[in-house]
């Protein structure tokens, strides 16, 4: 058994947290500076630039890319042969974000209950942690800081096996035009089919850890992503909302196996603080 | 879209007038801040007591919760959060005198009717470049409701703090106007 100490876990995520809110990942800038020769809009093109500068002082000077710096999403697989000691892995991680908010000039977005007095955490704890166990000695840790803008405008549905593909990409398309301005464009889509109700969104959220421009291994949904990214772009939203040919950076699709009466569909909106990180311990 | 127009907070009627859906427009001066929690609290501490916790006549109010200060900072990142949110309460806050939002993202159809009837105007800041936007913040006092952290009704003065008309009295819309133009694929 390969030993890991809570503390070297808290570190590592407190550093990964603060450097993912300060600074977006370089496959998604080159991708908007790309979109900006291509961009019709004027305006537009003027957004996409403020986005890029806006990125380059963030990470310049060590602030907040966005004042929503999200709700703390991880994905952590923990190899079998992987043993914790000082303490327990989640609350390793709950430490870090604590540190992080703290440290890192972070605003506190969490509130404890969703229908009462939504009082504030204040620490941006407790982070939502998806566990897998995985073989090896290593701990895979992927985190995203997801805001509320973008989160709040996408969408699951229950399609039926009939409904087919055309359906599918209707609802992607429909849930992309609707986000609209409210979800500040340009968006990377993450997209699960398949799995259960629960298990398509987490499919959609774990889709969006993937690097723009690196398409599914199965040629049919490469195909899929391509054509949805084209049709995306045609619908007019563009940068922020204001008209243009920029909605969407990239379209990334997973899909799992699902029960023989159901075609489950999510589709999650990421801003274009597009803040995802991954760490090897 | 190729003027710049510069404004001073308050806001008066003559020049709410002036400003058209798609107009850039530089705001300097006090404004105010409020989002989700404050804006329900306000409206309830108004139902039972008659009274808001500021004045809102010819007043903005910027919807944004800004992260903290960082030592040296007057203000940390400060990027509008979305504006639909807080619908239901603004046409109250219209009717009582306030006389512009700052936000991002579309206002629903009572809010654009309120900005008709009271004369007023919802602006959209660039959302998600509050690296950037927060540098047109040069001041920040304490208002009200201190407990609600980031939600806590704040000053701020704006020095050409950068926004568009998105909604004006005479029901332009910078969004739908702006989709229309570049809007092949209708789903």
């Amino acid at each position: 058994m390969r030993e890991i100490h809570y503390n070297d876990v808290v570190k590592v995520v407190k550093d990964m947290v603060m450097d993912a809110e300060y600074r977006l990942p370089e496959d998604f800038i080159q991708a908007v500076k790309l979109s900006v020769e291509k961009e019709e809009s004027p305006l537009g093109r003027e957004i996409l630039q403020e986005i890029l500068k806006n990125a380059e002082v963030a990470e310049k000077e060590q602030v907040a890319y966005c004042q929503d710096t999200g709700y703390p999403v991880f994905f952590v697989e923990v190899g079998q042969d992987v043993k914790i000691i000082g303490g327990s892995l989640r609350d390793a991680i709950n430490e870090g974000v604590r540190l992080a908010t703290k440290e890192g000039y972070l605003r506190a977005s969490l509130a404890y209950d969703p229908l009462f007095d939504r009082k504030n955490t204040a620490d941006n704890t407790p982070a939502l942690i998806y566990f897998d166990i995985v073989p090896g000695d290593k701990i895979k840790i992927m985190f995203a800081a997801k805001g509320g803008g973008s989160e709040n405008q996408s969408k699951q549905a229950m399609l039926k096996p009939a409904d087919g593909i055309e359906g599918v990409k209707k609802f992607i398309l429909q849930s992309i035009a609707n986000a609209g301005p409210n979800a500040c464009p340009p968006f990377t889509v993450g997209v699960g089919i398949g799995g259960t109700f629960d298990y398509s969104a987490v499919l959609a959220k774990k889709a969006l850890f993937r690097h723009i421009g690196e398409r599914h291994p199965d040629p049919r949904i490469a195909k899929l992503e391509e054509e949805l990214l084209e049709l995306a772009n045609q619908l007019g939203v563009g940068p922020l909302g204001f008209g243009g040919t920029t909605t969407v950076i990239d379209i990334k699709i997973e899909i799992a196996p699902c029960h023989i009466a159901s075609l489950p569909v999510a589709v999650n909106i990421q801003c274009h603080a597009a803040r995802h990180k991954e760490i090897e311990i | 879209m190729v003027e710049v127009k510069k404004i001073i907070t308050p806001l008066t009627d003559e020049v709410i007038e002036t400003l058209r859906a798609g107009d850039k427009v530089l705001i300097s001066g006090w404004v105010y801040t409020a989002r989700d929690a404050a804006h329900k609290r306000m409206l309830e501490d108004y139902e039972k007591t008659g009274q808001l916790p500021f004045d809102v006549k010819g007043q903005v109010i910027y919807y944004v919760g800004p992260t903290p200060a960082k030592p040296g900072q007057v203000i940390g990142s400060a990027g509008p959060t979305t504006a639909y949110r807080m619908d239901k309460y603004t046409p109250k806050l219209l009717e009582l005198g306030l006389k512009g939002t700052i936000g991002k993202g579309w206002r629903g159809p009572e809010v654009k009717e309120a900005l008709k009837k009271y004369k007023a105007v919802y602006f959209a800041a660039y959302g998600g470049t509050a690296a950037l936007l927060s540098k047109h913040i040069t001041k920040v006092e304490m208002v009200s409701y201190e407990d609600l952290g980031p939600e806590a009704i704040r000053k701020l003065y704006f020095e050409d703090f950068p926004v568009i008309v998105a909604n004006d009295i005479y029901g332009g819309d910078v969004f739908e106007e702006g989709q229309k133009k570049y809007r092949k694929l209708v789903i």
